[in-house]
């Protein structure tokens, strides 16, 4: 009897475990692997995906979603923050970077929103340059520092100078941005999912 | 039941002899397990109080990639859930299954081997998270490796304490095994599953949550509910108020709890039913809760007074209320219309620290204090400083959970009114993120004062006591 129980217990218990599973992942599993990616989405280019493992690298997904919510559901449409997001945005996300936070906005379409790739690297090396009041950390490390020059003695190098304001700069010197700074910064304006899409069941 | 190994002394009560059997074949494996969880618990608290300050003080530290907030944030959420608090359930589990089967620990080869594999993966893990190799999913950012480990890891443990089950000398299964055994199965099941690489897009966020919610599910809750229904009943004499409502309680938590986690994703880009499902199943959850709760407030009844005379029943019993109070919020939390201003806010961190710190640490740190002078013969030298740890770790979490609570919901306000600018939900957080760091400062205060009493009791040096703390005053109370 003893151990009947003890058999009944265990079955119990790993039926509990498994329904939930099938539920949850399997079942919206097979339902979302039939999505096909949207006509407008483009696969990320390897400038991109080396990025997007920036991106991973600092933990940006801590603090900024990518993900927009519908209309009646928050206020994502009338802050422009682009169209709700589907399944079909993220088949190329592996890792998914949906993110659950918002201390800072949603990235979901920043590329759109924010086109300019000075601001972003302005912004990276000290958020409070291009963001009065903002709480990000700065990436200096995705820089480097150089003696002050002409831009155009840096750009014969092949060096991309960075228009760092002059009151969040060390003292006589220019920022240059590294290829990771640059390779993170063609990953956001890759954040751009402006194109149609068909009412889709969400 | 006859008794193998017979104590002098016990013949005529041969639980006794038990007893002493399972604390002295738990003893080495135990102390191993809580010391290094209590190792855990400090870096886990340095890294997090870091994270916090980095929010008051976003240029602080700001030029040592390893110390960036998106790297910190993650090593302290790994270092407290798989170092302190998986450290922490394996000790509780094995002492308390020794003693709830009244026989020795079994296999304890497998526990030395376990300690050894989790300690390393969880250092080789936040090692990594440091030096940017996150695999970059919430709650799963370890790289392979350290998965590995750790989930070889748990799957000794489970051996070994199914082995003390199957070796068991009572018919009887008290309610705290249940839940012991239902978890060291399905932990490590859910851990293999939810890092199988076959996952991607839309997918890989229901696994991800789908897990992140049942690591609550399957490893600390059942910990800290097994804690409170051992402790509560033993340290105030008398049972448990009812056998059925426990069994209600257990199956209708099997049943519902892991079905929740998709609630961290309403308004997400998942099927609407998948979601729903997942608020329906939040809102179940009330059931095993407020039976949870029935019974150990009807056990506690008339005994509150008790809880000035033992430090075990101070921190089991503050973690119990507080299991029901964050399981109230979690289910409210999960309706669409009170999620759509919490989600993406602080709140969620509140709510977050409320169930793992204020339920489960505080519960982990009373099994801790009846355990140890079981297992070290040596009883907690300084009772003031016991004192000194529940007051800084109590007032401490009271102000995280209400200055997370509050900031966080007008954070959501002010995210939700468009006619502000996105910036203002920032601006409006500050005083309450301040408020949070400090509440951070006397929490870690409270945990120096633990650990060095943690350290004195495995020494077995400071003053040298005869009785448990306030015994005197708890023999005054009992005439």
């Amino acid at each position: 009897m003893m151990f009947i129980r003890a058999y009944v217990f265990f079955l119990g218990v790993l039926a509990t475990l498994f329904l939930g599973w099938a539920a949850l992942t399997f079942i919206p599993g097979i339902q979302i692997k039939e999505v096909k990616p949207l006509p407008g989405l483009k696969p990320y280019t390897e400038q991109e995906l080396r990025g997007r493992a920036i991106y991973i690298r600092e933990g940006c997904v801590y603090c900024h979603s990518q993900q927009t919510r519908p209309d009646g559901f928050g206020v994502d449409q009338r802050r422009g923050w682009g169209r709700p997001s589907v399944p079909g945005d993220y088949v190329y996300d592996r890792p998914h970077l949906l993110g659950t936070m918002r201390t800072g906005p949603d990235l979901f379409n920043i590329g759109a929103r924010q086109p300019s790739e000075d601001w972003h690297l302005i912004h990276l090396y000290n958020p409070r340059a291009t963001s009065p009041g903002s709480i990000m950390p700065p990436y200096p490390w995705l820089f480097e520092e150089a003696e002050e020059a002409p831009e155009e003695f840096y750009r014969m190098q092949g060096k991309r100078v960075v228009p760092v304001p002059e009151q969040f700069r060390p003292e006589g010197k220019v920022v240059i941005a590294t290829q990771e700074a640059l390779d993170l910064v063609a990953y956001l304006l890759s954040l751009n999912h402006t194109y149609p899409v068909k009412a889709e069941k969400r | 039941m006859k008794s193998d190994h017979s104590i002098p002394g016990t013949e005529e009560a041969p639980e006794l002899s038990y007893r002493i059997l399972s604390d002295t074949s738990s003893s080495a494996p135990v102390i191993v397990f809580f010391t290094s969880a209590v190792v855990w618990l400090l870096v886990g608290t340095v890294f997090g109080l870091i994270a916090s300050f980095k929010f008051n003080f976003p240029d602080w530290l700001g030029n040592i990639p390893a110390l960036t907030f998106g790297r910190v944030r993650p090593a302290h959420l790994n270092s407290v859930i798989y170092g302190w608090a998986s450290l922490g359930i394996a000790g509780l589990y094995v002492w308390l299954t020794a003693r709830l089967c009244q026989t020795e620990v079994h296999w304890r080869r497998l526990l030395y081997i376990s300690a050894i594999l989790w300690n390393a993966g969880v250092l080789y893990g936040v090692v990594s998270i440091l030096g940017g190799h996150s695999q970059g999913i919430e709650w799963l950012e370890f790289p392979k490796g350290a998965q590995t480990l750790i989930a070889m890891a748990s799957v000794l443990l489970s051996l070994s304490i199914l082995r003390t089950f199957y070796g068991r000398r009572v018919k009887h299964i008290y309610v705290s095994l249940w839940y012991i055994l239902a978890s060291v199965i399905w932990f490590p099941i859910l851990y293999v599953i939810a890092n199988l690489p076959f996952y991607s897009g839309v997918t890989q966020a229901a696994v991800n949550w789908w897990y992140a919610h049942n690591i609550l599910t399957v490893w600390v809750t059942p910990a800290g509910l097994a804690a409170a229904y051992y402790f509560i009943p033993k340290v105030i004499g008398r049972p448990i108020h009812s056998y059925y409502l426990s069994l209600l309680g257990f199956w209708s938590f099997a049943l519902f709890y892991n079905w929740n986690g998709i609630h961290h994703l309403i308004g997400g880009p998942l099927p609407t039913w998948l979601i729903s499902v997942s608020i329906v199943a939040s809102v179940l959850m009330f059931i095993p809760v407020i039976t949870v709760a029935i019974n150990h407030h009807l056990t506690m009844v008339g005994h509150f007074g008790k809880l000035r005379y033992s430090p075990t029943l101070r921190f089991v019993v503050f973690g119990a209320m507080c299991y029901t109070a964050v399981s109230f919020q979690g289910s409210i939390q999960a309706l669409r219309s009170f999620n759509e201003i919490t989600h993406f806010t602080h709140y969620t961190v509140g709510h977050a620290h409320l169930g793992l710190y204020a339920f489960f640490t505080m519960s982990i740190f009373g099994a801790i204090y009846y355990i140890m002078p079981r297992l070290t013969k040596w009883e907690w030298p300084y009772p003031v400083l016991i004192k000194f740890h529940f007051w800084l770790v109590a007032l401490g979490i009271t102000l995280y959970v209400i200055s997370m609570t509050v900031g966080g919901f007008i954070q959501g306000l002010y995210m939700n009114d468009p006619s502000r600018p996105f910036m203002d939900s920032v601006q409006v957080t500050k005083p309450y993120l301040m408020a949070r760091s400090i509440a951070g400062v006397v929490i870690l205060i409270g945990h120096l004062f633990f650990i060095y009493l943690f350290y004195l009791m495995i020494k077995r040096k400071g003053v040298k006591r005869l009785t448990p703390p306030w015994y005197e005053k708890a023999e005054e109370y009992a005439r």
